[in-house]
């Protein structure tokens, strides 16, 4: 069996980093380790197929023997499609826990809009009233400040 | 193409239809239930009519879409398929009655019906098609079907637990299936094919260490699927924190999945490479890690994982012996197995209904508050831990047996001496097993309400909590439909000990088939390998 140089050592490099990104402790960076890693098993079954041929076609005048095995494509593409699904979903998750992570359950209960409207009239109500207690606050420090001038006369 | 040929396919694609169709129908939740009741019910059906046919000895292979073997895919049913098929289709058909009893019953966010009725039949047709793979890459396929669905079904709801324990699951089934790709790549450039029956003829032409190298890849590739120590640790840790029914068809089902593959693997493909020491080591090894950790947990749920882990244990044994009594054995175990943990765990799901909690240091009074739950709850107890006559005893009798049978006749002391060393970690283990749950039975079942308040025990001495004591509020509401299916579950356990004369018959024809690979691949090539 015969093998290209260059795909065996891209699969080694990508095993390499793949395994290494996938250890650590981000999740997205785990995501990314799989899909490297998957590459990596992908061009493993490609090289398996051996030497590169004519496409799997059989037609007139083709030999059997100059083609490429066809089994080994066939399984790198379903597996392309599996992997596909799968990162889908993961990055469903992982946009799922960094919700939770950042928001928390409650994070689940703000997002109707009429909800977000209420909060936007509380909060301006806050700030309204809260200027009317600097106000006042002021007011107060301002008049106490008057005082002591007055008291040396 | 036979007549029951053409039901083979029918088992996987049955699933696959239903599962489109219930989410088309997902707004229509009693149509999704029906779709679902009647997909399952038509798989079992047609699994115990292959079942009978091919014990009749009729053919029951498949080549889809009529390439023939070796290069298109075949569907093989053999005997231990046909058992497999048949006694998951009515454990997943019970879970079913099961789940939609739970769902009608509290509608809140945690279990969205909808989506869950198209995830449970994918993951049924991924199961199915496990079963009836003939071929390592089909074998690939069904896995990553119904470990998709599997991800869908433990992160149901998406709360932040689910999501903690999902992540731990899903990333460790993404390692085992690159390892189980990497295999078959490897394996199809050592051999030129992924067909089991011809990789059983090529495989033994190969050189001893590269077998190895391919035998380790498979092993370790369907051990993590399986839960076989020391790749058992995702499991205690992901499968509590889903719904009930979920774990119970999880707990059930998936690891026995793996289990079938292992035994695929050393029957078929691996037939001449021996790794008898190594199994009968692992084997051992998971039986009384497992059951050490089942010990210490006061959560039931957990208290069960471990448990399941420890008892995949006696089934590596069985493969480990290699005898045909061993491999019958291992095959009843397997059946036995299936039922009675998926009815441990759904009668958890009912007394975390009625009870309110899962821990062995809150529940109390159970047994005078619902005779009957502690019924349903402790006959699979005891069958779980063996005691005579139910199948959980004559099936450990089975393997005992094969192990002294084999050790009786081996030559070398150093593996009679092993054989014995399993067979005695594998009394330790039941005998652990029955204590673990009779001792959660005594505490939640039997000590009153009123004693519950600064109860001091030896026996809760070095039990500890979950990692996280989820909350859970006490329905008291037991709908007849998850009654009525747990009652079912633990009826089957009983037609298993009561039939077990006819079933250990016909596990010994399926074990007589597998101890010589030859028939299988008769099976795929009648008129031999071209």
């Amino acid at each position: 069996m015969t093998a290209s140089l260059t795909l065996v050592v891209l699969m080694a490099v990508l095993f390499g980093a793949g395994i290494s990104i996938m250890l650590e402790r981000s999740l997205t960076r785990v995501l990314i380790g799989f899909l490297l890693v998957g590459n990596a098993v992908n061009i493993l079954i490609f090289l398996m197929s051996g030497a590169p041929g004519l496409a799997p076609i059989l037609s007139e005048g083709v030999d059997p023997d100059e083609i490429s095995d066809p089994l080994p494509q066939a399984f790198v593409l379903t597996a392309i499609v599996i992997n596909l699904g799968i990162t889908a979903f993961m990055l469903a998750l992982i946009y799922r826990s960094w919700w939770l992570a950042r928001l928390g359950e409650k994070g689940d209960l703000v997002d109707d809009v009429s909800e977000d409207i209420e909060d936007a009239e509380e909060a301006a109500d806050l700030i309204r009233s809260s200027a009317a207690d600097d106000r006042a606050i002021q007011d107060i420090i301002d008049a106490s400040d008057e005082e002591p001038e007055e008291v040396p006369r | 193409m036979t007549a029951t040929g053409v039901l083979v396919p029918l088992v996987v694609l049955l699933p696959l239809v239903g599962a489109a169709t219930a989410l088309i129908l997902g707004r229509h939740r009693r149509a999704q239930m029906a779709v679902s009741a009647t997909v399952l019910a038509s798989v079992a059906v047609i699994a115990a009519v292959l079942l009978v046919a091919v014990d009749a000895g009729e053919p029951t292979v498949v080549a889809i879409g009529g390439w023939e073997p070796p290069f298109g895919i075949v569907l093989v049913v053999d005997r231990l398929s046909a058992i497999m098929l048949l006694i998951s289709a009515i454990v997943l058909l019970v879970v079913l009655v099961y789940a939609v009893g739970q769902g009608v019953a509290d509608r809140h966010r945690e279990t969205p019906v909808s989506i869950f009725h198209p995830s449970y039949l994918i993951l049924s047709a991924g199961v199915f098609d496990a079963f009836v793979a003939g071929d390592l890459f089909n074998l690939y396929v069904a896995f990553e079907i119904l470990l998709s669905a599997s991800y869908v079904l433990l992160t149901l709801g998406g709360t932040g637990e689910r999501i903690r324990a999902g992540v731990t699951y899903i990333i460790v089934s993404l390692v085992s299936s690159l390892f189980f790709l990497s295999a078959i790549a490897l394996i199809y450039g050592a051999t030129g094919t992924a067909n089991m029956a011809q990789l059983s003829v090529r495989i033994a032409e190969l050189p001893a260490n590269v077998q190895l190298i391919l035998h380790l890849l498979l092993l370790i590739a369907f051990g993590i699927k399986a839960a076989i120590f020391p790749l058992s640790f995702w499991l205690p840790d992901s499968y509590p924190t889903a719904p009930a029914p979920v774990t119970a068809v999880f707990a059930g089902l998936l690891t026995k999945v793996g289990v079938y593959a292992i035994i695929r693997t050393e029957t078929v493909i691996f037939a001449d490479n021996d790794l008898t020491v190594l199994l009968l080591v692992v084997g051992g090894l998971t039986m009384l890690i497992g059951i050490l950790g089942a010990l210490t947990q006061a959560d039931v749920k957990r208290l069960l994982s471990f448990t399941l882990v420890s008892h995949i244990g006696y089934m590596i044994f069985g493969i480990g012996v290699g005898t045909q009594l061993g491999y019958s054995s291992t095959i009843y175990y397997v059946v036995h197995h299936i039922t009675v943990q998926t009815t441990l765990f759904l009668t958890t799901g009912l007394i975390e209904r009625f009870g309110g909690a899962t821990s062995i240091n809150r529940l109390a009074g159970l047994l005078k508050a619902s005779p009957y739950l502690a019924i349903l709850f402790f006959i699979p107890a005891l069958n779980l831990g063996g005691i005579p006559p139910f199948s959980g005893f004559l099936g450990k009798v089975g393997l005992f047996l094969a192990g002294a049978d084999d050790a009786g006749a081996t030559d070398a002391a150093g593996q009679a001496w092993l054989v014995w060393a399993v067979i005695a970690a594998g009394a330790i283990t039941s005998l652990i097993t029955l204590y673990a749950l009779t001792r959660f039975w005594n505490m939640a079942f039997w000590r009153g309400r009123d004693e519950l308040e600064g109860y001091e025990s030896v026996l809760l001495g070095s039990v500890q909590e979950a990692p996280e004591g989820a909350t859970v509020t006490a329905t008291r509401t037991t709908p007849v439909l998850m009654v009525a299916a747990t009652t079912a579950l633990v009826v089957v356990t009983l037609l298993l000990t009561v039939f077990a004369g006819p079933i250990f018959e016909f596990t010994d024809r399926a074990a007589a088939n597998l101890v010589d690979p030859d028939v299988y691949v008769s099976l795929v090539f009648p008129g031999g390998i071209r």
